[in-house]
């Protein structure tokens, strides 16, 4: 009786033992970690335990060379789980910061009640007027208020990669969006001249579809458009070809009707302001957002699937790599049994010997981690890639290993490497000093 | 086979490690199951042979543009079209966004080109007759636990009612199921009478449909009329473009994202740490046995036997952690299969994948066999005996 509840406290103590510290590893900052092998390094230096643990160690590490294969199980598992992890978070985060980055809290959008998407609303010319005399938007230095009737429409073009047609966004502006949009830089040709048939191409989508160079042209219902330069803005509007709202309203029979209007706020704070005024107007049925929290919505979606597929992924090659570690430290430990009960017999307690195999595999898996996410951020960093965005068109955006990214990597590798050292740890502080020498 | 309880027992030899590298086999076979269930779930989207003899019609700018009514009539004149139908695209949504499913508004034959969709003909007759009537998948219906005789309200994104109001409301008058497990991510659609959004929608109406479906009198013609019908409206303000349904819905998947790429690469990272590991483990196991080896062929076992023994060892190792492996992955795609419906992506395990799964156990087990399996072949017996 007495040995089964000793048991079972065992194994409770051992639970407690894993998920606490993974646990407080994962949700501490880099400054607390770093920190606390700092307090470890002390510890090592100047108490006597710490430095039976450092010379405990040293043995240790010097004979990984000797079990080079096996110890390699450890540092390869190890960097696939945190490279997969890093490249499909890295892909997630990228096409978050793309969408994020189109969206400021100065200028709205104003889309037709109920409309989720700008592909999806219709707001016919009077509601555009209406909407763009409201007193919060900013005038130029002009007098005219800098708001840009913007018709949402896709063209559905072959791709460069497979050939296959793909959807392009082209989105037809009014003249103030040059100045609504300072980010945007025409890197080559010119602007599009308003009421011909000429769009300029953002950079994203140049290198997507095929025949988006400055100079050729592509047909739309019958009519001849031609390309007179390229843009860039670094955000998801690089994605799209601009054209004069009017011409693209009439090559796709949308009469004076646009899907929104965007306008710059003369402050942040006008915003609430504006709403209450748009929204009450008995004139009109419009919902107002600021941009920023549009492309925030535009983007959760397709962000939480990816980080839901990396995690998902993740934690199954996690298990995985754990059961990879465990065999390959029980090994160790088995192979170093005389040795361990050696030095127990003359004297060394259990603590050494634990942390000493807890420090070798955590060693063997940070080296995992910075390799996995050093090839992570070595092939998948500003790697491009595109997907459907709610518009129904393409989004061309880069992979972006962070550095938050690269620490969490190796936050996962520290966590597999303390769970799949553990045991191992304590089996070899618990082998009865007898049994120990008497093993092989 | 006689030799299985000698393999059975040389791999329990250990237990401990044993039972760590199949619960790492597992884990990676699980994985194994789980994307490449995904991965088909998007193939299928583009693959099924049902759609083969059926074309759509779209505008050739972008699916989005609608096109003119009074084409019906010439489209339904070209050789070799059997059948045509025609389709709206609504987008309204039930109760909030993320209840996310398609509907359209559909003319009263386009279940006639859907034979794989299952509905009682009195449904059908139903669905004719009832001007505010619409019809769903089995799926659908468990979803949101519709039943025949309710009322379902969508919220118009893109078509507001004559009246102003985005509220359109339907009489659920049938549900179709389809019998083909891999095909049931169709019964996540709801359809309602094109005559009813034409007459109520505000505009989009004004008797414009999406997209012309069109059913082939004979499979292997299906360039030619695809070609005849969009002659009809060469160089007009509506010039068209048709394909068949597959060569659109592949042209679609391909734009979430390269779905094979992202799969292969996760599953080559997952694969090669996978035989490092096994390796790792079967050249240990080897190691250790090297005196028994050698009393093996002391008695007279030959090298080939030997080689034999260890790859076989390997070999079962692999196919008993990988067939459990996949079988949970069946166990975890059905579950949440049955939650979730087809908001993700995930086909069911079925045969090709199973026998994917069990060609990779054979290959990884052969792979990491090998070596350990020729150290035991060229053991020389003295040596071995005498421990050098």
């Amino acid at each position: 009786m007495g040995s089964i509840m000793g048991r079972l406290g065992f194994g409770l103590a051992m639970m407690v033992a894993v998920v606490v510290p993974v646990i407080l590893l994962t949700e501490s900052p880099w400054w607390l970690v770093l920190a606390f092998v700092l307090l470890l390094a002390l510890w090592m230096a100047f108490t006597r335990t710490g430095q039976q643990s450092w010379s405990v160690t040293q043995v240790g590490i010097a004979t990984i060379p000797q079990r080079l294969g096996s110890s390699s199980v450890v540092v390869v598992g190890i960097a696939g789980v945190v490279g997969v992890l890093v490249a499909l978070l890295s892909m997630a985060a990228g096409f978050e910061t793309t969408l994020r980055a189109t969206g400021t809290d100065d200028t709205v959008i104003v889309m037709r009640a109920g409309a989720q998407t700008e592909l999806n609303s219709v707001v016919d010319h009077d509601t555009a007027v209406v909407v763009s005399q409201a007193a919060q938007v900013l005038h130029n230095p002009a007098g005219q208020p800098i708001a840009s009737p913007e018709l949402v429409v896709i063209a559905s073009l072959p791709k460069i990669s497979d050939g296959l047609d793909g959807n392009v966004e082209i989105r037809g502006v009014g003249e103030h969006a040059w100045e609504l949009r300072p980010n945007i830089k025409v890197i080559e040709g010119r602007k599009f001249q308003p009421g011909l048939r000429e769009l300029i191409a953002g950079k994203r989508a140049a290198g997507q579809f095929r025949n988006l160079n400055v100079g050729s042209s592509l047909r739309l219902n019958g009519q001849s458009w031609t390309i007179v330069g390229a843009f860039e803005s670094d955000d998801s509007h690089d994605s799209e070809l601009w054209g004069d709202t009017d011409v693209v309203g009439s090559t796709y029979r949308r009469g004076s009707s646009t899907s929104s209007v965007s306008m710059r706020l003369t402050g942040a704070d006008a915003f609430e302001a504006i709403k209450a005024a748009l929204t009450t107007d008995p004139r009109i049925k419009v919902d107002v957002t600021t941009t920023r929290t549009y492309y925030n919505q535009q983007s959760e979606g397709i962000t939480r699937a990816i980080r839901v597929l990396g995690i998902t992924v993740g934690v199954i090659m996690a298990v995985g790599a754990i059961f990879g570690a465990l065999n390959t430290m029980y090994a160790a430990v088995a192979t170093r049994a005389r040795e361990i009960a050696t030095l127990r017999a003359i004297g060394f307690r259990g603590l050494p010997v634990i942390v000493s195999v807890l420090i070798e595999t955590m060693l063997l898996a940070l080296l995992g981690g910075v390799l996995g996410a050093g090839i992570a951020w070595a092939i998948f960093d500003d790697y491009t890639a595109s997907t459907l965005g709610s518009n129904f068109s393409q989004v061309v955006f880069a992979f972006k290993v962070s550095p938050v990214l690269l620490w969490g990597g190796l936050k996962w590798a520290l966590a597999i490497g303390f769970v799949g050292g553990l045991f191992p740890a304590v089996r070899a502080a618990r082998i009865p000093v007898t049994v120990g020498l008497r093993e092989m | 086979m006689k030799y299985l309880h000698l393999v059975w027992a040389a791999l329990f030899r250990r237990k401990t490690r044993t039972l760590f590298t199949l619960l790492s086999i597992l884990a990676a076979f699980l994985l194994f199951g789980l994307l490449d269930s995904v991965r088909m779930a998007f193939a299928n989207a583009g693959g099924s042979i049902v759609g083969a003899d059926r074309l759509v019609t779209m505008s050739k700018v972008s699916f989005t543009l609608s096109l003119p009514k009074s084409l019906l009539p010439r489209i339904q004149a070209v050789p070799g079209v059997a059948e045509v139908s025609y389709a709206n695209w609504f987008g309204g949504i039930y109760q909030e966004p993320k209840n996310f499913f398609a509907n359209e508004a559909v003319a009263d034959n386009f279940l006639d080109l859907y034979p794989e969709w299952l509905m009682p003909e009195e449904q059908r007759k139903a669905f004719k007759a009832t001007r505010t009537g619409a019809i769903v998948g089995q799926s659908l219906a468990d979803r949101f636990h519709w039943k025949l005789g309710d009322k379902i309200p969508l919220q118009a994104t893109i078509f507001a009612k004559k009246d102003g109001s985005n509220t359109w409301i339907f009489d659920l008058v049938g549900i179709y199921h389809v019998r083909d497990a891999k095909l049931k991510s169709q019964e996540n659609l709801l359809f309602f009478n094109w005559d009813y959004f034409n007459e109520a929608a505000q505009f989009g109406g004004n008797s414009t449909v999406g997209w012309y479906a069109e059913k082939l009198a004979d499979r292997g013609q299906a360039d030619a009329v695809a070609q005849a019908v969009d002659r009809l409206s060469a160089d007009s303000e509506h010039e068209t473009k048709t394909q068949s349904e597959q060569s659109f819905t592949t042209a679609l998947v391909s734009q979430f994202a390269n779905i094979g790429l992202i799969v292969g690469a996760i599953m080559a990272a997952v694969f090669f740490t996978l035989v490092l590991l096994t390796g790792n483990t079967m050249a240990q196991a080897v190691r250790e046995r090297v005196p028994e080896l050698a009393v093996l062929k002391t008695i007279g076992f030959s090298n080939q036997s030997v080689l034999g023994l260890v790859l076989a060892e390997s070999v079962l190792l692999l196919l008993l952690g990988g067939s459990i492996g996949v079988a949970v992955s069946g166990v975890v795609v059905n579950v949440v299969r049955a939650r979730l419906g087809d908001q993700l992506p995930l086909a069911p395990l079925d045969s090709s994948i199973w026998l994917s799964g069990l060609a990779l156990m054979v290959v990884i087990g052969l792979v990491v066999g090998a070596l350990p399996a020729l150290r035991g072949m060229r053991l020389r017996i003295v040596d071995a005996l005498s421990g050098r």
